[in-house]
């Protein structure tokens, strides 16, 4: 045990190191895009005057490295500041689109990573038999559609169409938990139709391999049925890849929706964050990265961790 | 028969009998169904607004960094929003007229310098607080002062002081401006408690509904605001939801989620419009989309070049292809039919042989490059590759570079010698002239420095004869589209449509859902 804790505290110590430098990287990342916010902000009605005012007013004379260090100080201070443009507080309004995000993507997790390893397992089950083969062919092939296509295809047929389901996602505090549900029906389903594919193949692919093992042939030999052998001695011992690309799923679930955010008109962090980098607004744009980075990290991390503790091998290195 | 038609219209327009119903019911009296279609409009407006349930608008043009300080309003959904809450002293009538809102009247000396605005008594602010000449006043100031931010503070550069003296705001400007009324109608300038100097973004005003719930980007909720002076709006409850994605956005419409949109993309608007529940509003505007060029540079600065161009625009090609017929011909001005003083002039068309010979005669060599991207108006770089073709065809080389979205307002338009951009229009010649096409106005996008066109549109400021004033808008425009950088091939159409749960749409000035005022005018039918 002491051996995870220590294996935590080091990930955790180099995610932090790693986030550092994230931030490090979007500040001169946005810098360098043309324009301002004050430019943004004022759009073609904008006049020089006005310009110079709103600059002076948002600090923007300042030299960058001094807005960065700022920056950094308030948020070792737990204080994230407010948005250039609409001088709203970050703290309160990205919690909110965080909040929206990790919802839907918690309940396309919640349908789609065991209907994937479920899928999976099938697949290994009737191997090179036709429910392989449909279950492979019908995921590869929506993982293959674009996923704005998908959105549309089902927002005409079942939105607009048979009526099941509404066309736009917006949620908000005051609807019931059913209500919200109701809302992000069709955007869950794309989302799982676009991972699913991923983690079905490595689901299958990982356990197929052991299932050359010895060991198998042993379980079989005992007169395990199928299914026993592949969720007792299998499945365990392929789980280290099959967490990897969970994991990965689960982020991507996080930090690269905003296609299907826009296309369903979901508040989540993804449309916020487009928002806020056209329009030049730098302690939004480091928030929002800063939180992308870190789910991104954690769950590899996750990942790292439970692979190293499923594994005798890496659990005792030599 | 025609009894029975009338019985059932009543019924239908008092939401007792459904629209399948009545169609239905006049169907087996003979009647057509888009004879039915407009029959049943007529009876919904005839039958008067209806009070009470809630409206939801899908509303493209909002972002979730937009502010509700009204100083700071850039785009059509926090416009809209200012409007809910806000009133300004004076607005446009549907007409394009002006229309009295906090100012009961306006007089001005002769010189058309100094300007009597009366404050309408008996109002009170949301808070509570009842309305003066100083909020009036106020608001001026906080929005032409010197360290203003405010996106008016273009059209406030004329005013030298404002004063007030007792319900009256006396506004003193330093040159004459026989327009200022309607430069008043600028949706940033909302009256706020005095000025908003304390809140800016408090959304508290005299308007028609109460913010209720704000969440930029995303959805504003509002309720009928119960003390407002004149019992504007009709629904209870008006929800806004903003919805950039032009697919999702028809897709609301047509599942019911929404009532009215913006922006129907023209490819799609008959595709909309033939939905039975649907009704596509297309309205001509000042609304137009452009190809600018820096007169001052080379090889613009060249008369025979900028000819060259002129005449080999295919505006018809445009209108149809770019606009799906959705749009008029522009004429190289900014000005059109929906302008109070308009003159006509003769439309220039399509020329290979005029603009090869002026091509010639410019002796210039080489081709002219263009910049143009995606969002300098929707279809741009198809519109400026379809220019490079009649351009080819005159001999012209005309190369076309695609630049990327972001970015596009800041580095190119204004900065590049010449590129793809649009324009909303303003209400009257005096504003558009004055913002893009004077010597000295910022946002000269064309650098066309004229001393003539100057001297005439200040000349008309002054100018209370409206006959007079009426020639020397007519003179500048034809000194514009003959000397100008300005290629104005097409005025776009506001394309629109709402669903048969609302009625009480007009085709209204200004700008786009009735000039921004359609949950407030509009009501639900059933």
């Amino acid at each position: 045990m002491n051996l995870a804790l220590k294996l935590v505290a080091q990930r955790l110590a180099l995610g932090i190191i790693l986030l550092l430098l994230v931030s490090v990287l979007i500040f001169t990342g946005t810098l360098i895009l043309p324009g301002d916010v004050a430019q943004s902000i004022l759009g073609q009605s904008a006049t020089p005057e006005a310009l110079a005012n709103l600059r002076e007013e948002l600090g923007l004379n300042e030299p960058a490295v001094a807005r960065y260090f700022d920056w950094l100080g308030g948020l070792l201070t737990g204080d994230l500041g407010t948005a250039l443009t609409n001088g709203q507080d970050i703290a309160s309004s990205l919690g909110t689109r965080l909040k929206n995000t990790l919802f839907l993507a918690f309940w396309a997790a919640m349908v789609s990573v065991p209907l994937a390893i479920f899928l999976g397992l099938v697949a290994v089950r009737f191997r090179d038999r036709w429910p392989d083969k449909l279950i492979s062919g019908l995921t590869l092939s929506t993982i293959s559609i674009p996923e704005f296509l998908i959105g549309y295809v089902l927002m005409y047929f079942v939105g607009v169409k048979l009526g099941w389901a509404p066309t736009v996602s917006t949620i908000y505090d005051s609807m019931t938990l059913v209500e919200k549900l109701n809302a992000i029906a069709l955007p869950v389903t794309v989302l799982t139709l676009v991972v699913l594919a991923h983690m079905m193949r490595m689901t299958r692919a990982a356990i197929l391999n052991v299932m050359q093992s010895p060991y198998i042939e042993t379980a079989e030999l005992k007169g395990l049925t199928m299914f026993i052998i592949i969720w007792r001695h299998a499945f365990p011992n392929s789980v280290a890849p099959i967490v990897n690309v969970v994991m990965l799923n689960l982020a991507y679930l996080v930090v690269g929706v905003v296609v299907v955010e826009v296309v369903f008109t979901y508040p989540g962090m993804g449309q916020y964050l487009v928002d806020h980098v056209s329009k030049r607004d730098l302690p939004v744009v480091q928030a929002c990265g800063l939180i992308f980075a870190a789910v991104y990290i954690g769950l590899n991390m996750i990942a790292d961790i439970v692979s190293i503790l499923s594994n005798p091998r890496l659990r005792h290195p030599k | 028969m025609k009894d029975q038609i009338e019985y059932y219209k009543m019924r239908a327009a008092l939401g007792k009998m459904s629209r399948r119903e009545f169609f239905g019911r006049v169907g087996a009296v003979g009647v057509t169904a888009a004879v039915a279609n407009t029959m049943l409009a007529d009876a919904v407006r005839a039958a008067g607004p209806q009070k009470g349930g809630t409206i939801k608008i899908g509303i493209s043009g909002g972002g979730s960094s937009d502010s509700l300080d009204p100083a700071l309003t850039s785009n059509s959904t926090a416009g809209m929003v200012t409007r809910m809450w806000g009133e300004t002293l004076v607005g446009l009538a549907p007409g394009g007229g002006l229309e009295f809102h906090l100012a009961e009247s306006v007089s001005s000396s002769p010189d058309a310098k100094t300007w009597t605005f009366k404050i309408r008594s008996g109002v009170s602010f949301s808070n509570g607080k009842p309305l003066t000449a100083e909020d009036a006043m106020a608001t001026l100031e906080r929005h032409s002062g010197e360290d203003t931010k405010s996106g008016a503070l273009g059209i406030m550069r004329g005013i030298k002081m404002v004063r007030t003296d007792g319900m009256d705001l006396i506004v003193e400007l330093e040159t004459a401006n026989a327009d200022l009324p309607f430069l008043l109608t600028d949706y940033h300038l909302m009256i706020q408690p005095n000025g908003g100097k304390d809140d800016p973004t408090a959304a508290i005003g005299t308007g028609p509904y109460l913010l209720k719930s704000a969440e930029p980007g995303v959805r504003f909720v509002f309720e009928k605001n119960p003390n407002n002076w004149r019992d504007e709006g009709h629904a209870s409850t008006v929800e806004m939801l903003v919805i950039n994605d032009d697919t999702a956005r028809m897709a609301a419409l047509q599942s019911g989620q929404v009532h009215a949109v913006n922006r129907v993309p023209p490819r799609t608007a008959d595709l909309v419009g033939r939905a039975p529940n649907i009704t596509v509003h297309s309205r001509s505007g000042p609304a137009h989309y452009v190809f600018v060029a820096h007169v001052d540079t080379d090889p613009f600065s060249n008369r025979d070049v900028m000819l060259a161009l002129k005449y080999g625009m295919n505006r018809q090609e445009m209108v149809d292809k770019i606009l799906f017929g959705y749009g008029s011909l522009g004429n190289d001005t900014p000005i059109n039919s929906s302008y109070p003083l308009f003159t006509e002039m003769p439309q220039r068309e399509y020329d290979p042989e005029k603009a090869a010979h002026h091509w010639k005669k410019s002796g210039h060599d080489g081709p002219v490059l263009l910049r143009t991207s995606d969002n300098s108006f929707p279809g741009a770089p198809d519109a400026a590759a379809l220019f490079q073709q009649s351009l080819a065809a005159a001999g012209v080389p005309l190369e076309v570079k695609r630049e990327p979205n972001d970015g596009y307002w800041s580095e190119v338009w204004n900065k590049q010698p010449f590129c793809t951009s649009y324009w909303g229009g303003r209400p009257v010649q005096d504003q558009m002239y004055s913002t893009a096409y004077l010597s000295t106005a910022d946002w000269n996008d064309t650098r066309f420095k004229n001393e003539q066109f100057d001297q005439l549109l200040v000349g008309a400021r002054a100018e209370l004869d409206q006959t007079k004033r009426k020639q020397m808008y007519a003179d500048m425009g034809t000194i514009l589209h003959n000397e100008g950088g300005l290629i104005c091939p097409m005025f776009n159409d506001l394309v629109e449509a709402t669903s048969d749960a609302v009625a009480g749409w007009e085709q209204s000035a200004g700008f786009e859902l009735m000039d921004l005022k359609a949950p407030i005018k509009l009501w639900v039918t059933a």
